[in-house]
Parts: C-alpha cells; sequence; structure tokens
C-alpha cells in the first residue's frame, strides 16, 4: 500500500482543519452530514486494512460495524443508565473485536471465493440475529439514548444547539486517530507481512510466515475498528437498526474503498466522503437512489478500477 | 557431513496415480545431492513433500532426528528447510530487497516484535543484504522484483530460499530457462551453497549436476532407481536405458 | 409427532432442496468455469418469479411463464454475459463483487420500472389445483410434487449434458483447467457463454416454479443468495454433486427445524455451516 507522503500528510490536516472550523460557517444540518461521511470513512478505513493490507475481501464487515452500533444501547440497557461514552466505546470495539476473532477463525480456514461466501453467510447471521430477536428492537431498529460525554463526575452537558459540531468534532478526533495509526502500523513488521501476503500468500507461507495468523489478527483488528465506527453512527444519529449490518453496508464500504483506490490508506476517506456526496445529491434529485448508486458503481468498475487516488498518479 | 534431513519411505499419490512411492532419501550438510528423471518421475512432487506442501500418504520426514511429518510449509520453514520453486514464485510488486526482508522476518523476529517498524529491525535487513550478496543480485535491490531478468529472478528465488537461514536447501530446476554463461555462474553458486548446507538438487541440465553434486538419485515413476556417486550413475546401464539412453 | 406430518414436512424440505440445487448449481458452475462470483445470481432468482407473476397476469398459462422464464433466462444470461461478466473473468474478486452489487441495485430499480414493488402471489394451475392424499389422512399440493419431479428432472438433464455431450465435456474440463478448454477444440467463449447462460435460466426458471408456492416481493433474492451460498460451502466448490447434496442437507434441515424448533429456524443452516467449515473446509463433496 502507498502512504502518503508528508506533503500529502500537510494537506489533508489542512482539509481537518476546515472540517473542525465547520461550526463557525455551516448549518447544522451539513455539520451532521459532516459526521456522517467521517463515519463512513472510518468504516471504509477499516476495510481498507483488510482489502488494501491483507487482499481479504470481506462481506462480514458492516456486522461488526453493526455490533459496535448496538453496543450502545446494550450497555445502557444492562448497566440501567446511559455510561460514559469511554464505556460505550471500549465495550464496542471488544464486542466487534472479540465477533471478528470468532468469525475470522472460522472463515479464515477458507480462501477467495469460499472465504467471500462464508463471511458473507456469517454476516447474514448477525443481521437475522438483530432482525428476528427482541435483542435491539426487531426489525424496526431503536431509538437510543446517547452516552454521557464525560468520565466519572466530569462531565460535559452538551446542548441540543452544541451538539452537532460537538460530534463532528469527536468523529473527526477519532478518524485522525485510526489513520494515523493504520499509518503507522502498516509500516511495522506486522504491516510488512500483510502487504506480502497480499502479493504472494503461498509465498510469505513457504518462508515461514504464519499467514493465517497475520490474517486473523489483521481481520479482528479491522472488525474492532469497525465497531468503532459503529459506535460512532449510533452516537452520532441516536438510532440502530438491523440494516446497519447487513451485507449491503458490506458492499458499499467496499465501493468506498475502491472509489478512493485500494492502492493507499487516504483513498477510503475521499471514497466516503464522495459516497456520501453522491447519496445526498442523488437523494435531493430523484427517488430512485438505487439507479444512482447502480450506475455510478457500474461506472467506477467498468472505467475507474484505481478509484480516485489512481487519477492523480496517470 | 552431519545428517540434517532423513526421509524415511515416503509415498503420494493423486488419484490413481503414485506421483511418489517409498522413497528414503539422506541429506548431509555440506553435501550436494541432485535428483534426476524424466518428467513427471515425480521430482517436484518430492520437493513438494520434503516442504511441507504437500502431507505425504505414508512415510516420515525428521529434520535433525525430529519427527516433522505432516508439517506445514511454514513451520518447516522455520525448521530450517529452505525452498525455491520451479516457476518463479515471488512479491513480484515489491522491491528485490523488501521480497527478501520479508522472507527473512518470520525466522528471525519472534512474534511479540512485530509491532515494531521495520525501518528499526535490523536482523532481517542485514540478513536480506547477506542472501542478495551471496546469490549476486546486491545491484538490483531497490529495483521492483518483475522488472528483473528472467536470470534474475531466478536468483532472487535463490535468495529467498537463502533469506529463512535454512540448513536444508531445496532447489527445484533453478537454472530453468538459463542461457549457458548464466549456467555456468549457478552451477558455481550451487558449489558455494552446498559449503554450509544441505542442497538438494532437482535439475535436467546433466552436465550441470554430474558437474556440482555429491550423489544422485534417479527416479522414475515415483520410484528411486538407482543411487550413487555421480560417475557411477553416469555409467550405469539401468539409468542409461530408463532415462538417459532419450537424452543423450 | 405424526409420521404423515413428518412425511409432509420431508416432502417440503425436499421441495425447497432441489429449488436450492437450481440456483446453487449455477453458482457454482459459473464460478467453477469463469472464476466470477454473482452475487446479482438471487436477483436473477427474483426476476423469475416477477417475469412469472407478469406472464400470468398477461393471462397465459404458468406453463407459458416457466418457459418464458427459461428462454428469457438463456438469453438474458447471453446478453449479460457478452455485455459485462466476460471482462470480469480475470478480474480481481473485489471488482467482481461491486460489479454485481451494481446488477443487484440495477435489477431491482428495474424491476420497479418495469413491473412493481408490491407483493405479489401466483395462482396454482388448475390442472395441478387439488391436494394428493398421503398417509393417515394428510394430503399433499399436486403442484408441490410437480415441482419436486420437475426439479428432478432438470437436474437429471443437467447431468446427461454435462457427462454425455461435448459441451457438456467442456464445461467439466474448464471447471477443472482454464487451459483444457482449448486443447479441447472448443471456442472457450462459447463454452462461458453457454454456461452463464444456463445458469441465469435455472435461477429465473427457479423464480418462476417458487412464484405459486411462496408469495413474491422484491428482497426474496436475497434469501435465496445466501443460503445458496451456504449450499456452495457445504458442497464443495465447482462440484455438481456437491450441489445437489448439499442443497438437498441444507433444505431439509432448515424445513424440519421450522417446522418442529422453530427457535433455531433462523440459524439452523449457518450451525450446519460453521460445522463444515471445522470438519472440512472445502465441502462436504469435495475432490481429493
Amino acid at each position: 500500500m502507498v502512504l502518503a507522503s508528508l506533503r500529502l500528510n500537510l494537506f489533508f490536516l489542512m482539509l481537518a482543519g476546515l472540517l473542525a472550523a465547520a461550526p463557525l460557517y455551516a448549518q447544522p444540518y451539513y455539520l451532521e452530514l459532516a459526521s456522517t461521511a467521517l463515519v463512513a470513512a472510518m468504516f471504509a478505513l477499516s476495510l481498507q486494512l483488510l482489502v488494501g493490507g491483507a487482499g481479504l475481501v470481506s462481506l462480514a464487515h458492516a456486522a461488526f460495524f453493526g455490533l459496535g452500533a448496538y453496543a450502545v444501547p446494550l450497555m445502557t440497557r444492562f448497566l440501567g443508565a446511559p455510561p460514559s461514552i469511554l464505556v460505550t466505546l471500549t465495550a464496542a470495539g471488544m464486542l466487534a473485536g472479540g465477533a471478528a476473532l470468532g468469525v475470522g477463525a472460522l472463515a479464515l480456514r477458507t480462501r477467495g471465493f469460499f472465504f467471500l461466501m462464508s463471511t458473507l453467510a456469517f454476516g447474514q447471521l448477525f443481521y437475522f440475529v438483530f432482525h428476528d430477536s427482541p435483542l435491539g428492537g426487531g426489525s424496526d431498529g431503536l431509538f437510543i439514548q446517547r452516552p454521557v460525554f464525560g468520565v466519572g463526575s466530569l462531565v460535559f452537558q452538551v446542548s441540543r444547539a452544541d451538539r452537532p459540531a460537538v460530534l463532528l468534532a469527536l468523529n473527526l478526533g477519532l478518524l485522525a486517530l485510526m489513520y494515523a495509526g493504520l499509518h503507522a502500523l502498516m509500516r511495522t513488521l506486522f504491516g510488512r507481512a500483510l502487504l506480502g501476503i497480499k502479493a504472494n500468500e503461498h509465498r510469505m507461507a513457504a518462508t515461514g510466515h504464519d499467514v493465517r495468523a497475520l490474517k486473523l489478527a489483521a481481520f479482528a483488528l479491522a472488525g474492532l475498528l469497525a465497531g468503532v465506527a459503529g459506535h460512532m453512527a449510533a452516537v452520532t444519529d441516536a438510532f440502530v437498526n438491523p440494516d446497519l449490518l447487513g451485507w449491503h453496508r458490506s458492499a458499499s464500504a467496499l465501493l468506498m474503498v475502491l472509489l478512493g483506490g485500494i492502492g493507499t490508506l487516504y483513498g477510503p476517506i475521499l471514497g466516503a466522503f464522495a459516497f456520501t456526496a453522491l447519496a445526498e445529491a442523488s437523494q435531493s434529485i430523484t427517488e430512485r437512489q438505487g439507479l444512482v448508486e447502480g450506475v455510478v458503481v457500474l461506472a467506477v468498475v467498468l472505467a475507474l478500477p484505481r478509484g480516485l487516488a489512481g487519477l492523480g498518479r496517470r | 557431513m552431519t545428517l540434517v534431513l532423513e526421509a524415511v519411505r515416503l509415498s503420494r499419490r493423486f488419484g490413481g496415480v503414485r506421483a511418489v512411492s517409498d522413497v528414503s532419501l539422506a541429506l548431509h550438510r555440506g553435501t550436494l545431492h541432485a535428483v534426476i528423471g524424466p518428467n513427471g518421475a515425480g521430482k517436484s512432487t518430492l520437493v513438494n513433500l520434503l516442504s511441507g506442501e504437500l502431507a505425504p500418504d505414508a512415510g516420515s520426514i525428521l529434520v535433525d532426528g525430529i519427527d516433522v511429518t505432516g508439517w506445514a510449509n511454514w513451520r518447516l520453514a522455520r525448521a530450517g528447510i529452505g525452498r525455491s520453486f520451479q516457476r518463479t514464485n515471488v512479491m513480484a510488486g515489491m522491491t528485490v530487497l523488501e521480497n527478501v526482508r520479508l522472507a527473512a522476518q518470520a525466522v528471525l523476529v519472534p512474534g511479540r516484535r512485530l509491532l515494531r517498524p521495520a525501518a528499526r529491525e535490523a536482523a532481517p535487513l542485514r540478513a536480506a543484504r547477506a542472501a542478495l550478496l551471496r546469490v549476486g543480485l546486491e545491484e538490483v535491490a531497490d529495483l521492483v522484483a518483475a522488472t528483473l531478468s528472467h536470470g534474475q529472478q531466478r536468483l532472487l528465488e535463490i535468495a529467498l530460499a537463502l533469506a529463512v537461514q535454512p540448513r536444508v536447501l531445496l532447489l527445484d530446476e533453478p537454472l530453468a530457462g538459463m542461457g549457458a554463461e548464466e549456467s555456468e555462474r549457478l552451477a558455481a553458486l550451487l558449489r558455494d551453497l552446498a559449503r554450509d548446507h544441505a542442497v538438494l538438487l532437482i535439475e535436467h541440465d546433466m552436465d550441470v549436476v554430474f558437474s556440482v553434486a555429491d550423489s544422485v538419485t534417479v527416479m522414475v515413476d515415483g520410484r528411486v532407481l538407482e543411487r550413487g556417486a555421480p560417475d557411477w550413475i553416469r555409467d550405469s546401464v539401468a539409468v542409461r536405458d530408463a532415462y538417459l539412453g532419450h537424452d543423450v | 409427532m405424526a409420521l404423515s406430518g413428518l412425511l409432509v414436512q420431508v416432502l417440503n424440505g425436499l421441495q425447497y432442496g432441489l429449488l436450492l440445487f437450481l440456483i446453487s448449481s449455477g453458482l457454482t458452475l459459473v464460478f467453477g468455469v469463469m472464476g466470477i462470483i454473482n452475487l446479482a445470481h438471487g436477483s436473477l432468482f427474483m426476476l423469475g418469479a416477477y417475469l412469472c407473476f407478469a406472464v400470468v397476469r398477461a393471462g397465459a398459462s404458468l406453463w407459458v411463464a416457466l418457459a418464458v422464464a427459461v428462454l428469457g433466462g438463456a438469453a438474458f444470461g447471453v446478453v449479460l454475459e457478452r455485455l459485462l461478466f466476460r471482462r470480469f473473468r480475470t478480474r480481481e474478486h473485489l471488482d467482481q463483487v461491486l460489479l454485481t452489487f451494481a446488477l443487484i441495485l440495477l435489477f431491482e430499480e428495474a424491476r420497479a420500472a418495469l413491473i412493481d414493488n408490491q407483493f405479489h402471489s401466483v395462482a396454482v394451475p388448475e390442472l395441478l389445483d387439488f391436494p394428493v392424499p398421503v398417509m393417515g389422512g394428510f394430503a399433499y399440493s399436486a403442484y408441490r410434487l410437480a415441482v419436486l419431479v420437475i426439479c428432478l428432472l432438470v437436474a437429471l438433464a443437467m447431468f446427461v449434458v454435462l457427462e454425455r455431450t461435448r459441451i457438456g465435456a467442456a464445461v467439466r474440463a474448464a471447471a477443472e483447467n482454464a487451459e483444457m478448454v482449448d486443447l479441447l477444440g472448443i471456442d472457450a467463449r462459447r463454452v462461458y457463454a453457454f454456461v452463464f447462460a444456463a445458469g441465469t435460466a435455472l435461477a429465473m426458471l427457479a423464480g418462476a416454479l417458487a412464484a405459486p408456492i411462496q408469495s413474491v416481493y422484491p428482497g426474496m433474492g436475497q434469501g435465496f443468495l445466501i443460503v445458496s451460498f451456504v449450499v456452495v460451502v457445504i458442497g464443495g466448490l465447482g462440484s455438481m454433486a456437491g450441489a445437489f447434496w448439499g442443497a438437498l442437507l441444507v433444505g431439509l434441515i432448515d424445513t424440519l427445524c421450522t417446522a418442529y424448533v422453530p427457535q433455531l429456524a433462523g440459524a439452523s443452516v449457518y450451525v450446519l455451516m460453521v460445522a463444515v467449515l471445522l470438519w472440512r473446509p472445502a465441502g462436504l463433496f469435495a475432490r481429493g
């Protein structure tokens, strides 16, 4: 994977600054939209660890995203009152990461086509758990109470008017943290080994790499990060429903990754913003959003196999 | 001349075909043992059994006296078995140095240090440079592997096998597709590698085999037909009938 | 539990399993021969059901609708293969996933535009609209029995084509090794077109056959797609026999669990898949 140069990272830092300052010049509606895009970016970025990092195409990824989201109402019910956001965030990461570890341990016994199919089936299993059981409000979903912004006695009371700005800052901060973390991870021996597996899994095994353990670690970590993204989706929207776990959402995230370009770590962020903007634009012109999305996906796979990031490097 | 690898009565079938049947073999440090035979004799299958790419149906494999039968390829690599592939099998999009560094990484760096930055872990880098120097690729270390010439890619195959710090080197037709001059240099490299490894060489070029091998096994139809010193094999009537006659 | 009730459930399970086989055989063939993952395969099933509904609504009989589904499916398959899938044979899995994801969205839109977004039911043809008595006073729908027989005949025809014809031999060879096709002296592109057309026709036939049994609704293809994937995982890749027995196994287990252990109904198929992945990750019927 091509990691961004110092200059490009400075450019992203500038964009982030512009986004962070958005409450000074933008309507609350657009702040919320930006939060949606940031959450999508976190989700796509977590998937990139699998796709661009280890060459694994998973259709179960939304299940971990959705588990992270459902962790918020589940923790609230378990503890009786809305807990600290640090508690729900940790729970979301653990729940999603743990589930990913279990699914990965089984699905990674297979490769390629079989891996894809078993991730799809496992993902739908989680979808049906929340769709068919009263655990999280069934198929209609659930309006939830947001967790408390603070720890112990140090609690920030966020007014309704301030909320979009606070959420935007929080999502931006988490995305930046995730990006920096993955940027560093891809430079470690572990990250290099993942890239080696993507390039030639067989040769990596023949030179002594425990390929399955490495892939499982990546799968679990990506699931954990997807859980963090899902958690932020729930906190941002104050609503969860089973569609968060459905494989269509996994496919959308794959689209964001491909749209941005699979060769880079910043591609998925570009892809998520482009995807969110596209959905927003299509919503304002037509009711047939499926048509717009379908045509765009088709156009991207036919015409832009290297994604938006590939445009600049031609 | 310490015994490093011992294979006892290995067999492997594919469907109804006995690809390898009852083959025993001993590899000693400091010697080069060549396996020759017509196409389809089971030579590559033998290498795949010894390197853990395939599991044998019967028989056992011992490394330093430890039974490693049925171990997966990555465990055998860590146990000291390095191999090259008949068809070049590298991380094509990466640089030559990164290819070899990755090959050295698994054996040289314990799992708990995997989260350290690759640039700060000196051992695999050092091992990679040493392997490249030994096969003579140090000048192209920074090129992307896919851009190398065929001969250089064959050398990279050997460097990858060397990087895992093996005691046994299994080389599956390393000379395939090489020119005369390149072959000569590679033959010298093979002799050099045999000084501090137990080398198993599969090769079709008989001139090279008889000039570098300390001993030779002839396989036909998955079985061992003859085994002995190169001169003796060259003069063997049975071998000549079964195999060499076709080529000479 | 009464024995006759069990018999009815077993018949239901077999009939569901055979429908699953029509879908998963196409899925496994298209992957085995062309190396393509077709997530839109379930949507083809949905299109077949809606096509059947539209043809019957227009006044034709169900038999005409079935023929339209098969012939229309084959033609549609040829077009799809030529325009899109042929180019994606050598592309990465990610590209194939997204291509077929786009097709799912577009097929749903096409259905909405050409037919509608409503739930529908299709009447069982009069000829078969009677109960067949089975043991102990229980009766079984003649149409369901007919579906069972039709599916079995189709399966039989598939095995005959694969085992006894030149194109069938080419398909089997291609499923094992893509380079083999050229050796047989058959134009590889014809084999791909044939396989894709057959897969599409089978999925649409399954949809049309299912229309009088279950209701016809927009998302009906998704559930079948997922379960067909489970069938292929269980049966083993590229194996027609695996798809057949895997589909019957899944159909029976799902139906019997729904009838007798409803708490497990949703999960039973997945539990089966997990068990197979643990025990034989290459599938129950994988070669070698």
